[in-house]
């Protein structure tokens, strides 16, 4: 379960903006986290509180493939984006580094800043505590689920390689 | 099927596939660069992986932050330099590098019918070869060095017709902005972009590299054109191995076909702060800049510096403005020496980069500042992209772009030179 306070941004939020290219050398999530959004909104890192949730309109992620974006929204205490929809490879990303990712249309849009969210992951669902609302993610396809299952692509991957060396069976 | 459909289904071993479909994929070459790199070998390092699936389909080019910008960027690039050692890997750098999206076709290392996955998001390039590529994060390239397949959805197709014969000064660059333009930033979402119709034949390939290059700035997963005798010629002087051409069925089933007549289109400029921007040249109004940026993975080949010479050529570039000329690779470089193109742009006042990325991601070699204007042959004018928040972006041909740097305010072509 999932609870935190939402910060609302628009559409077509890219990938320059959530972290910008001065810091894009740098691999760890914490310092990452610290330039989250710096283009876009400065005070955004120092606002955030551990847990809290970003929600989005449409596209999001959209632009560069860099993967230290969905690190540095992570890094910065977010716990899951919720948006209109995502663009492909920011999704992916996303996905493989186990940050929750929610496609909901609906409660992406009645969402207002500060709004207080709490998430069921495992259903879907999300719960407005703030409007009094519940709205009901997008499903995953199979494939991905097993996928944040496995915990990630790293794990998915290792298991499989693992599988792979070992010695065919008589 | 659609031209992505075969090249997918003939790489995952399927007679037929269908959008929405996961598969796993085999993929013909493994690409990342500097930017992404280090991210990608320590989590293929996590994956327990020991070595690559196969070091001569796995490439290292190092060309965003090179020859390099700073301390951390160095360290970047040592780090990956002793991976790429113990690995036995494709490395390329300062002195054979380029823009890898401008160098992997120059080397014969894409050819038409593969699949390629790269760690930048431009990788959708190589569709100009008639190649399924795409980009990815830095986690889902660690996994395709480790396993030499990634997973993949099978993306709807839509088709792209451009009808007509392009106006002098009008180029690739223009039909993807105006296409951008028609379609918004989202507008290919998920989708493989295939492009064609008689003005597309027309084109040279650096031309459709431009065009295949943005399908990423429409949301596209692949922007792929059919292989023809252009195609043909550009690779046959290339290729050290066999390849598959594949062409889209008849009776292919695209979610959404564009016609679009461009007999008429003038050159595009995409205005501040998104590539939909998309407007006419004359409809841009009176803008002062105070940079031109001529380069990138978008127009930083040899027909876009021959474009970009002549209109600089016997002309000054206007004092309050920085003209920026950045070769795509040094084989690009090297014969822009030759035809005396150089030459051109240092007479006309214009400064020549080594090949690299340099000012398109706000790396080094031209960032800009607050309140500054840049005109742009890149590919994104986001906000931040080249340097301060506070600056604007101006996407453009490199035709523009040059005429721009010699009359100091956006501008068509025509206006300072003759076609
Ligand atoms: S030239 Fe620009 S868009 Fe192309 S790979 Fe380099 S940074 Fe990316």
């Amino acid at each position: 379960m999932i609870r935190g306070r939402a910060h609302k941004f628009g559409d077509n939020i890219d990938t320059d903006g959530i972290i910008p290219v001065y810091a894009v050398n740098l691999t760890e999530p914490e310092e990452l986290g610290r330039y989250c959004m710096a283009n876009l909104d400065p005070e955004f890192a120092g606002r955030v509180r551990p847990g809290d949730i970003l929600v989005a309109g449409k596209n999001f992620g959209c632009g560069s493939s860099r993967e230290v974006a969905p690190w540095s929204i992570k890094g910065a205490g977010i716990s899951c984006v919720i948006a209109e929809s995502f663009a492909r490879i920011f999704f992916r990303n996303a996905i493989n580094i186990a940050l929750p990712v929610i496609i909901c249309p609906t409660a992406a849009r009645q969402t207002a800043d500060g709004d207080e969210l709490q998430i069921d992951l495992s259903r879907g669902e999300i719960r407005n505590l703030t409007q009094g609302e519940v709205f009901k993610a997008v499903p995953y396809p199979k494939f991905i689920s097993e996928l944040i299952a496995a915990g990630g692509l790293v794990e998915h991957i290792r298991q499989r390689l693992q599988r792979e060396q070992e010695p065919p069976r008589p | 099927m659609t031209l992505a459909e075969k090249i997918l289904a003939a790489h995952a071993g399927c007679d037929s596939v269908e959008p929405g479909q996961f598969l796993r994929v085999k993929v013909d070459l493994v690409m990342t660069t500097d930017a992404t790199g280090l991210i990608s070998v320590h989590q293929f390092e996590k994956m327990g992986a020991q070595r690559v699936f196969d070091p001569q389909k796995v490439v290292f080019v190092m060309d965003h932050f090179t020859p390099c910008r700073n301390i951390e960027s160095a360290e970047v690039v040592k780090k990956l330099r002793e991976f790429a050692r113990q690995q036995g890997l494709r490395w390329y750098d300062v002195g054979q590098a380029g823009i890898c999206h401008v160098l992997l076709p120059e080397k014969g290392l894409v050819l038409p019918g593969e699949v390629v996955v790269g760690g930048d998001s431009h990788t959708c390039t190589y569709g100009a070869l008639g190649a399924f590529a795409t980009g990815m994060g830095s986690t889902d390239i660690a996994a395709a060095m480790a396993t030499g397949d990634v997973w993949m959805q099978v993306p709807i197709s839509l088709r792209f017709n451009y009808h007509g014969r392009l106006q002098p000064w009008v180029t690739g660059k223009d039909l993807i902005l105006y296409t951008i333009g028609r379609i918004g930033v989202d507008g290919a979402t998920y989708a493989a972009m295939e492009f064609g119709g008689e003005a597309i034949a027309e084109l040279g390939m650096d031309d459709r590299f431009s065009m295949a290059n943005m399908a990423i700035e429409a949301g596209g997963k692949a922007g792929l054109f059919e292989v023809d005798q252009k195609t043909l010629a550009y690779v046959k002087a290339r290729a050290r191995r066999t390849f598959s051409v594949f062409e889209p069925d008849p009776e292919a089933n695209y979610a959404k076909v564009h016609e679009f007549e461009v007999s008429n289109l003038e050159p595009q400029v995409s205005l501040p702060h998104s590539p939909a921007n998309a407007v006419d040249v004359s409809q841009v109004g009176t803008v002062e800049i105070d940079q031109a940026v001529i380069g990138s993975c978008t127009n930083g080949r040899l027909d876009d510096l021959r474009l970009a010479a002549r209109v600089l050529k016997g002309r000054k570039v206007h004092s309050r403005v920085r003209c920026i000329v950045v070769p795509g690779s040094q084989e690009v470089y090297l014969q822009a020496v030759r035809e005396g193109l150089v030459e051109d742009f240092i007479q006309a006042g214009a400064v020549v980069t080594p090949p690299t990325c340099g000012p398109c991601p706000g790396g080094h070699l031209g960032v800009i500042g607050e309140g500054e204007r840049c005109v742009s042959s890149t590919n994104r004018n986001f906000i931040g992209r080249m340097g301060s928040p506070g600056a604007e972006i101006y996407l453009a041909n490199p035709a523009v772009a040059a005429a721009s740097a010699v009359s100091g305010v956006i501008c068509h072509p025509q206006e300072v030179a003759k076609a």
